[in-house]
């Protein structure tokens, strides 16, 4: 596969740990960029932070200068009997370490504080983004990574939150101030000192390198973990009716190996990297040792200043270990942080308008298509491989599905739209929700495009019923209370009534209060579609569009929403999908469609009268299946 | 029970009392150290001698100065310099032997509990996922298991090296100077406690944080599964503010750990700050009233000054042992779980040649959690190669009768047999390989359409699947790109509804079952598809015993014989008529209800009890 310039955007890259230089880098500027937005509101508290630390140091500093301020003056004053330095001094070491301790827990606080929020903004942002990026994204996507995206990847952050910052900020203080002494001491040892900076600097950037394609290793390998392991959950009755249990565990102890050794490969750079960091330090003592000796011998500096030089030296180089650490922490983070800033650049393909136009007030109803050609968006192919190929570019992406397609459904008339599948039928209701926008042509709800209506506007026009309806954990009421937050249970249960779900809903145990649990799973699935039926009842669209809504239900419930739909949609405009005709009873108007084109149009009953078209046809299959 | 603690395990509950001392659920996931015990000593030692290497360069110094320095001995430098590079450089070895050992060691067990954890998953029966949520299962498995790795590749290793640091230099302490090394070890007994007590707090905290994070991981699987139902009603704004609470008690419960943590920071960083002062005052009386040499003083002082570290770093040690404590307890709280449907002790084996009757004697059905039953007094024996059809209103449990069958559930009371064995005492992959299912919610997998399809019969011939293939009318897939090798499910290519429930019923029927259990398999599908695959199933059936869920009369004509299910009640469903469709339907209003099209004659009775057919259902409605 190769890489196109443009392919590092969003997510087509997930897949990709080795990435060529030039895309690397623009992947890390972006996950700078989006750290640089994350920080900034909170640049002052930070710095406030680092004021902190800076104190606390100074206090830290100070238990050993008491501890030779006391040998020095206390024990001579003691010896005449005077306890007074030698108290003062106990007193001053007690109170430094109470402030140091005491600064250090406000402190750790504080940094904590702040990156808890960052935390949370940055999952904001993030799930703001997954909920208003268009379905043809989740398609591809899954929700087991959406899922890694939102736990996973802020976990990786949060480990550099909790274990960097605060090593960070001692160590840099530390290295800085301790530099500073060493050139104090003696410049010529200083600049041995130094020679090693350029070793440190290749050694750094050739970890970097490697780190930020193994950490990007390991982000994608707990995503496919993830992702393989919800499947299962979701698919768990499958699972076991089909036995796949021996062939899962195969795929997921691969997988799982993977993120092993994806792992792995990030723990074996940094045990290169440290020992080398170690190494150069040791290079640097030995010369330091022997270039000393041979100056103190030479006359050059005193042996004070040795000894004192060797021994900032340990201190010197064990921070730079923690920043080593820091670095490789933040190179986990940054990893994470590509894969989430991959996600918030995605392109909304289907954005909110910048100036919305408002709908006409009362709302009407009418629809119209004009001229619309629509074909699917081709697919990006970034699955991972179980096993078989990458399903991508063919398939139902790329084929036009409309190709050029006109209607206009007048407010309150309610259409049946009936053909073979994958005549368009379902393509038309999306576009009529906005699930999906046309190439060419516009879809106008009371006149106005939908691509210029608010979302919230839009949704409260239009609502679409499918075969899928998926509730939510929760009460039933609740669930029928999503059509319109804030409901009271007098409208809830008038949508009950209304649609004919009220009768088994109030012989659940607890009523409309039962807990439908996952997925609704408590439920039978008529008993769901009855419930997304009421759902969408209370919601009172203008345009109710009814996408094979009914076909779980059994025949007396579905004559019960047949009946309820007479007089539910006697004041709106209504489009319904259905494989079984009983639905054209209550439609003023017949669509036929074949190949993303109306063959047919027309009253149901001049269809059938004409006897010999498609509609007659169909309609005469129906009643034999009957029986 | 009580007398033998290793019985325990075999009760199905989480136990109630998960705590009993610091370390209890990290000690029960010793079984998975194991095989890395030999590693985990060494990553131990390499640790401890770095530690030591690294307190020896200073000793260097010494040397230099009392050596070569002090006699002017230019040669003498040099072998003293490379002892220093060496000593250097057997700490940057040491180092990494710990992370060479941590690598094998931590990510192999990290491994192999993930890979247990996720077997286990696979055992628990369907019950249990109905009521787990994926989202908090998944937090177990990653961030949980991901947490037990810190622990075993760096917490535990470094607080045993630090308890053996500070148990060494405290005896030398003692042997510098008694009284001062006392007070020291004395001095920890209540940093000791305090610890203790700070730590249970800690557990609580982070057990409350791997919990919330679970809901958080839930509510985000909730809203990517649910995306077509927000976005249908606009409801963006409803579910980020259900996340944003969630997240936000995240965030707070995060921070009380972090304030809990900082607290034991600053006092596992006074206290030995507290007890330097106070030797200090010690020592300074001790030289001052010559009991204790200068050096000495200076001595214990300096060594003491290398215990800072490793007292302080005990703070972060201990938080972090209670944070992979409470996420073993998470791991084992599911882990404990006995799978209820499993393999029977004494497997029974059904005839090999098996003809595939199938009895349901007497069964009831209550689901867990739950005090109503949904099924009860069931009797119904489907013979060999007979096909029955299950036709009932909304919600009277014909699907959970169909779950039955391959043991998705287990009855409450009463008995399923297949060729007169029960089938709890059937080996489950001999009755999951004689029962074939097609479910009304068709779950493919992310795999090519080939491994779907030849699931349940990994042998599958050529022919074999074509066959399915055209039986359930799904030669579409010959079509797709890479036509059977296509991969489809979630991370494939996207089939429709109508398409999924073709392959899945393709799946069904491949091999030839003994026992087919369809439930309402062809909702999706268009009228004339729908005939198409009724007129093939028919063929199917014949020679299968079919157990068939049936909204339509198209797919009830698939059955020899209809039982005519109750309503749902209080009591649970029962029969309440058996017979042919011509049967039923000439005598049976409330199968006529259920079945016709025709609204004329039903319209005015709709709002009144249905009418009914037998004694039995009137018993039931009363």
């Amino acid at each position: 596969m190769t890489t196109t310039t443009t392919d590092w955007r969003g997510v087509a890259t997930e897949k990709k740990d080795d990435l060529p230089d030039k895309a690397g880098i623009r992947l890390r500027a972006r996950s700078r960029r989006l750290l640089g937005q994350l920080v900034r509101p909170h640049r002052r508290e930070l710095a406030f932070c680092a004021g902190m630390v800076l104190v606390q140091t100074v206090f830290n500093m100070a238990g050993p200068y008491l501890v030779s301020v006391g040998i020095d003056h206390g024990i001579p004053a003691l010896r005449r009997g005077d306890w007074g330095p030698i108290t003062a001094v106990f007193v001053a070491m007690i109170v430094s370490a109470v402030l140091a301790s005491g600064l250090r827990a406000i402190f750790l606080n504080k940094v904590g504080r702040i990156g808890q929020t960052m935390l949370l903004n940055l999952r904001r942002m993030v799930f703001t983004k997954f909920q208003a990026l268009p379905l043809a994204f989740h398609e591809n996507y899954t929700s087991g990574r959406v899922i890694s995206r939102l736990t996973s990847d802020p976990d990786a952050l949060n480990d550099l939150i909790d274990n960097g910052l605060d090593g960070l900020l001692d160590a840099l203080l530390t290295v800085a101030g301790i530099g500073v002494m060493m050139a104090v001491l003696d410049i010529p040892l200083t600049l041995v000192v130094v020679l090693a900076f350029p070793a440190m600097l290749l050694l750094m950037r050739w970890f970097s390198r490697h780190s930020a394609a193994a950490y990007r290793r390991t982000r994608e390998a707990i995503a496919a973990l993830i992702v393989h392991f919800v499947e299962t959950c979701n698919g768990i009755r499958a699972v076991k009716a089909f036995r796949r249990e021996p062939r899962n565990e195969e795929i997921f102890g691969q997988l799982n190996n993977e993120f092993r050794s994806a792992n792995a490969r990030a723990m074996n750079l940094l045990a290169i990297f440290i020992p080398g960091m170690k190494t150069i330090a040791a290079l640097v003592t030995a010369a330091v040792v022997i270039y000393g000796g041979l100056r103190v011998m030479d006359g050059n500096i005193q042996i004070g200043v040795l000894v004192g030089f060797v021994l900032y030296l340990r201190r010197f180089f064990n921070p730079l270990e923690d920043i080593a650490m820091f670095y490789n922490s933040f190179q986990s983070g940054t990893a994470a942080l590509e894969k989430l800033s991959g996600v918030l650049e995605e392109a909304n393909e289907l954005p909110e308008p910048a100036e919305p136009k408002p709908l006409p007030a009362p709302l009407q109803g009418r629809v119209s298509f004009d001229g619309v050609t629509f074909a699917y968006p081709k697919r990006e192919s970034d699955a991972t491989s179980a096993s078989g190929i990458e399903a991508e570019d063919i398939g139902t992406g790329g084929k036009v599905i409309l190709p050029l397609l006109n209607l206009d459904v007048p407010a309150g008339q309610t259409v049946a739209l009936v053909g073979a599948t994958g005549a368009g039928k379902s393509t038309l209701a999306r576009l009529l929700c906005r699930f999906y926008d046309p190439q060419d042509g516009a879809v106008r709800v009371d006149g106005v495009d939908v691509r210029d209506l608010a979302d919230t506007d839009l949704r409260r026009a239009v609502v679409m019923v499918t075969q899928e309806n998926f509730l939510f954990a929760g009460s039933v009421a609740d669930n029928i209370a999503f059509g319109r937050p804030g409901a009271t249970r007098a409208e809830i249960e008038h949508a009950a009534k209304a649609i004919g779900a009220h009768q088994f809903i109030s012989a659940l145990p607890e009523g409309y209060d039962t807990d439908v649990k996952k997925r609704g799973g408590r439920l039978s699935a008529g008993q769901r579609q009855l419930v997304a039926f009421a759902r969408a009842f209370i919601a009172d669209p203008a345009v109710l569009v009814l996408d094979e809504a009914t076909s779980s239900l059994d025949v007396p419930s579905e004559r019960m929403v047949q009946r309820a739909l007479r007089t539910i949609l006697a004041d709106r405009t209504a489009l319904i999908i259905a494989h079984r005709l009983s639905t054209v009873e209550i439609a003023h108007r017949v669509l036929v469609m074949e190949d993303g084109s109306i063959v047919e149009d027309g009253e149901p009953e001049a269809l059938l009268e004409a006897g010999s078209g498609r509609f007659a046809g169909l309609h005469q299959a129906w009643r034999e299946s009957l029986v | 029970m009580e007398s033998t603690p290793a019985e325990v395990t075999s009760k199905p509950k989480i136990p109630d009392e998960p705590r009993r001392g610091a370390f209890a659920s990290l000690r029960r996931l010793t079984p998975f150290i194991r095989p890395y015990r030999g590693q985990m000593v060494l990553m131990t030692l390499s640790a401890l001698g770095a530690t030591l290497v690294g307190v020896a360069v200073p000793l260097l110094t010494k040397d230099l100065i009392d050596g070569p320095i002090a006699h002017h001995n230019k040669a003498a430098l040099w072998p003293l310099g490379g002892l220093v590079l060496l000593f250097g450089i057997a700490e940057a070895v040491l180092f990494w032997l710990r992370r060479w050992f941590l690598q094998r060691a931590a990510l192999g067990i990290e491994a192999d509990i993930r890979n247990a954890f996720y077997r286990h998953l696979q055992k628990l029966p369907v019950a249990f996922h109905d009521s787990w949520q994926s989202g908090q299962l998944v937090s177990r498995m990653s961030g949980d298991i991901n947490s037990l790795r810190r622990f075993f590749g760096f917490a535990l290793i470094f607080l045993v090296v630090n308890g053996a640091t500070f148990l060494l230099v405290g005896g030398a302490l003692i042997f510098i100077h008694t009284v001062m090394g006392l007070i020291i070890y004395a001095a920890s007994v209540p940093l000791i406690l305090y610890g203790r007590l700070a730590d249970r707090r800690y557990h609580r905290q982070s057990r409350a944080a791997q919990d919330q994070a679970g809901d958080v991981a839930t509510l985000v699987e909730e809203s990517a599964l649910g995306i077509r139902a927000v976005k249908a009603f606009g409801r963006q704004g409803l579910l980020y503010s259900r996340f944003d609470e969630h997240a936000k008690t995240l965030r707070s419960l995060e921070l009380r750990k972090i304030r809990t943590l900082s607290e034991l920071w600053a006092m596992f960083a006074l206290q030995p700050q507290l007890v330097l002062s106070l030797c200090v005052l010690i020592g300074a009386y001790a030289v001052s009233s010559g009991a204790l040499t200068l050096g000495t003083l200076v001595a214990f002082i300096s060594l003491y000054l290398t215990l800072l570290w490793p007292i302080e770093s005990m703070a972060w040690l201990m938080a972090q042992s209670q944070e992979a404590n409470s996420a073993a307890e998470r791991v084992l709280e599911v882990l404990d779980i006995v799978p209820n449907i499993a393999d029977a002790e004494a497997v029974a084996h059904s005839r090999p040649a098996s003809a595939g009757e199938l009895v349901f004697e007497n069964v009831s059905f209550t689901y867990p959690n739950s005090d109503r039953p949904v099924i009860s007094g069931f009797d119904l024996r489907v013979a060999a190669g007979e096909t029955v059809a299950l036709v009932g209103p909304t919600g009277c449990g014909k699907t959970t009768l169909t779950a039955l069958v391959p043991r998705l559930y287990d009855t409450t009371s009463g008995r399923v047999l297949v060729d007169g064995v029960d089938v709890r005492e059937l080996p489950l992959s001999e009755l999951r390989s004689k029962v074939a299912c097609a479910f009304e919610d068709p779950t493919l997998f992310s795999a090519s359409v080939r491994e779907n399809l030849t699931m349940g019969v990994p042998d599958a011939s050529q022919e074999q699947v074509e066959e399915a293939l055209a039986i359930a009318q799904a030669d579409f897939v010959n079509e797709l790109p890479w036509a059977l090798d296509t991969r489809v499910g979630e991370q494939g290519l996207t089939l429709s509804g109508g398409q999924r429930q073709r392959v899945a019923l393709a799946r069904a029927v491949l091999g030839r079952p003994s026992i087919l259990v369809l439930d309402d398999p062809l909702s999706a599908l268009d009228i004339h598809t729908e005939g198409k695959v009724e007129e093939a199933l028919h063929s199917v059936l014949r020679g299968t015993t079919g157990l068939v869920v049936a909204h339509r009369p198209s797919t009830v004509l698939l059955a020899d014989r209809v039982v005519l299910l109750s309503p749902p009640g209080p009591e649970g469903t029962t029969i309440a008529a058996v017979g042919t469709h011509q049967e039923l339907l000439r005598t049976c209003p409330a199968y006529r209800d259920i079945l016709s099209q025709t609204s004329d004659l039903v319209d005015a009775a709709d709002e009144s009890e249905p009418d009914t057919c037998d004694s039995e259902l009137m018993e039931v409605s009363r």
